[in-house]
């Protein structure tokens, strides 16, 4: 549906976005993960049409997309700072652009009725912006965005202004907004929990670069870079060579892991906290307890291993019983440990 | 147990009386910040003006001076179409230069907001040059620019045109007053231009809005307060302005500011130069309330 092929995009000195090719398909939930500085901003300001590329093409359905300008495309933003118009009520807002496609008054406000409903602000379309919470602001803007049914619909970090509460809430209805009007959103994120609990696909971008592309739970369990794997999730990342049982880790010994590498490249191996057992006779690797915290439904449990330098984690369901200076050994099957090429 | 006690009553006391010096310390310290500009006011501002007021009903003395004996003649006098001409003539004259001013000064300071911070301090800067040089000069300057034998007209002359006759005439006055007064008209919508978020243009675009219509129905709306500040800056000092006309405009009495100038020191008729000092208020003062009241309702 959306296809992005080669798009570059320099500022002065800065490589913003170094030759991206991506393909979003109708109706998915695709999600643009990395750190702030990494061009997913960038990306989504050319798809919106505020900025240009210096190179590539975009095409919506077959159409190209760059040669039209930003109130020609059938391309709706939803801007992190939601940037309502302040001078304008609610209702005002949500008809804005409807009224630029000149419909009529009566399906204006059909419409405009019809989409408060479903964001719930039925009894707020005569407020001004300056008078709503932040949730109900972001609501708004949601509305406004998704009223004029765009082909695609992106969205700026759509919950960040919110506070933890909020967003959970917020996270849900707009998954459950997503199917119920079909239409393909593009959301821009650093944070990836959103950017999982989300996403159909999931795209990470790193200094510019797609690293990876994939669904949440493959990304999550088999990232492919170095980076994918530091960035998603805590991941506990042994550099070494590969080897058929795993990793030949740096300074401990042969780590159990999948290896489709061949032997000897340099590797890192990355083993998800909650992977690992905390086993008091045996194991792969022993050490000693620095810390725990306790989490409520998780506890974190920090071990110090001999011959690394920072501490294994380790994530176990509910309270645990181990105390800090306790010794333990830490244990995986191979199927949890993933090799990442170097 | 008892030391306590006994600190607590003398800490009641000295706390009770430590504020009472803190309030009278801070009474002090408003009337040492106020104190001179109030003075200033008072003295300078509001006793002449009180005395211009009262003027108006009193009777005029034969070489200037005011006679107090009770009178509505100033008044009667003002309804008279001779001066009820002036009135409106530099109501047009001002309302053109205010017109002609926002309609220069609105893209100047909508560029001058888009450009980087550097260019922008500059560019700020040269707005704000021309007052680093007296006004008379300034005036007299566009005198030697637009006279007959002046350089516009030995430019022109060059090009085998003219010479014209540019100056004393309406014209030429409110070329005075839109050159004079265009930075009072560029900075306050400046500063309302640069505080507006750019998202809400891109916002309005990525609705379908065409760039003019972004303008009239987001641009213009939400920097409405400082247009009607910059055209109050530029029309209450051209309203009352006698310089430019008596200059550029060739001395005779076709706004407000010089029949009031000719009524004090020609006529000698402080009372009805009072009068029409107090019509030229009530207009202004017309004006700022309406300004207040958009300004509260933005």
């Amino acid at each position: 549906m959306l296809q992005i092929t080669g798009v570059s995009r320099r500022f002065g000195d800065v490589t913003a976005l170094a030759d991206v090719s991506l393909e979003i398909r109708q109706g998915e939930f695709f999600a643009l993960l990395g750190p702030s500085g990494c061009g997913k901003t960038t990306l989504l300001r050319i798809l919106a049409g505020f900025e240009s590329p210096d190179s590539g093409t975009v095409t919506l359905d077959g159409d190209d997309l760059l040669g039209r300008a930003a109130h020609r495309r059938p391309v709706n933003l939803m801007f992190q700072s939601y940037a309502l118009f302040p001078h304008m009520t609610v209702a005002k807002n949500v008809a804005y652009g409807l009224e630029r496609e000149k419909l009529s008054k009566a399906e204006i406000r059909s419409r405009v009725g019809e989409v408060l409903e479903k964001v719930g602000l039925s009894a707020m379309a005569g407020r001004r912006p300056q008078q709503l919470s932040g949730g109900q602001r972001q609501r708004v803007a949601l509305a406004r965005a998704i009223v004029k049914r765009p082909r695609l619909l992106l969205l700026d970090e759509p919950l960040s202004a919110l506070d933890k509460k909020v967003r959970a809430e917020m996270q849900l209805e707009l998954k459950r907004l997503q199917h119920e009007v079909g239409i393909t959103f593009v959301v821009v994120t650093h944070d990836q929990e959103e950017a999982m609990s989300l996403a159909d696909r999931i795209a990470v971008f790193n200094a510019g670069r797609v690293e990876q592309v994939d669904e949440p739970v493959r990304l999550y369990e088999r990232p492919r870079t170095p980076f994918v794997a530091g960035f998603v999730g805590a991941g506990n990342l042994f550099p070494g060579r590969a080897c058929a049982a795993g990793v030949a880790a740096d300074g401990l010994g042969v780590l159990p892991g999948v290896s489709d590498l061949p032997d000897g490249t340099p590797a890192l191996l990355a083993v998800r906290p909650e992977r690992i057992r905390l086993d008091d006779g045996g194991g792969v690797l022993k050490g000693e307890v620095a810390d725990v915290s306790f989490y409520g439904g998780v506890s974190h449990v920090a071990v110090t291993v001999p011959g690394r330098p920072e501490p294994v984690l380790v994530a176990t369901q509910g309270a645990t019983r181990v105390r800090p200076g306790a010794q333990v050994g830490l244990a995986w099957t191979p199927g949890d440990g993933v090799l990442v090429p170097q | 147990m008892t030391g306590s006690t006994v600190s607590g009553a003398t800490a009641v006391p000295r706390s009770r009386r430590s504020r009472a010096l803190g309030r009278r310390s801070r009474a002090i310290g408003r009337l040492v910040f106020l104190g001179p500009g109030l003075a200033y006011l008072i003295v300078l501002l509001l006793v002449p003006l009180a005395l211009i007021l009262s003027y108006t009903v009193f009777r005029r003395d034969r070489f200037g001076g005011v006679v107090y004996e009770a009178t509505g003649e100033n008044f009667t006098r003002l309804l008279d179409p001779l001066y009820l001409d002036v009135i409106v003539s530099s109501l047009k004259l001002a309302t053109i230069a205010t017109v002609i001013a926002l309609l220069v000064g609105y893209p100047t300071a909508y560029l001058i907001a888009q450009l980087p911070r550097k260019w922008k301090t500059i560019a700020l800067v040269a707005i704000v040059l021309p007052f680093w040089t007296n006004f008379l000069v300034r005036v007299y300057a566009w005198i030697v620019l637009l006279s007959g034998p002046g350089l516009v007209n030995s430019a022109l002359g060059d090009l085998g045109l003219g010479p014209f006759e540019f100056l004393y005439n309406q014209g030429t006055i409110v070329t005075g007053l839109v050159y004079s007064y265009l930075p009072l008209m560029v900075l306050p919508l400046y500063a309302a231009i640069e505080k507006l978020d750019p998202q809400l243009r891109e916002a309005s675009a990525n609705l379908g809005a065409r760039p003019a219509r972004t303008f009239v129905s987001v641009t213009l709306p939400l920097t409405l307060p400082g247009v009607v500040t910059g055209c109050l800056f530029v029309f209450v000092p051209s309203f009352g302005n006698f310089v430019i006309p008596e200059l550029l405009g060739g001395g005779r009495s076709i706004m407000v500011g010089n029949l009031i100038r000719d009524q004090f020191l020609k006529a000698r008729d402080w009372p009805f130069g009072s009068t029409l000092t107090l019509a030229l208020l009530a207009v202004l003062i017309v004006l700022l309330l309406l300004q207040a009241w958009s300004a509260r309702r933005a």
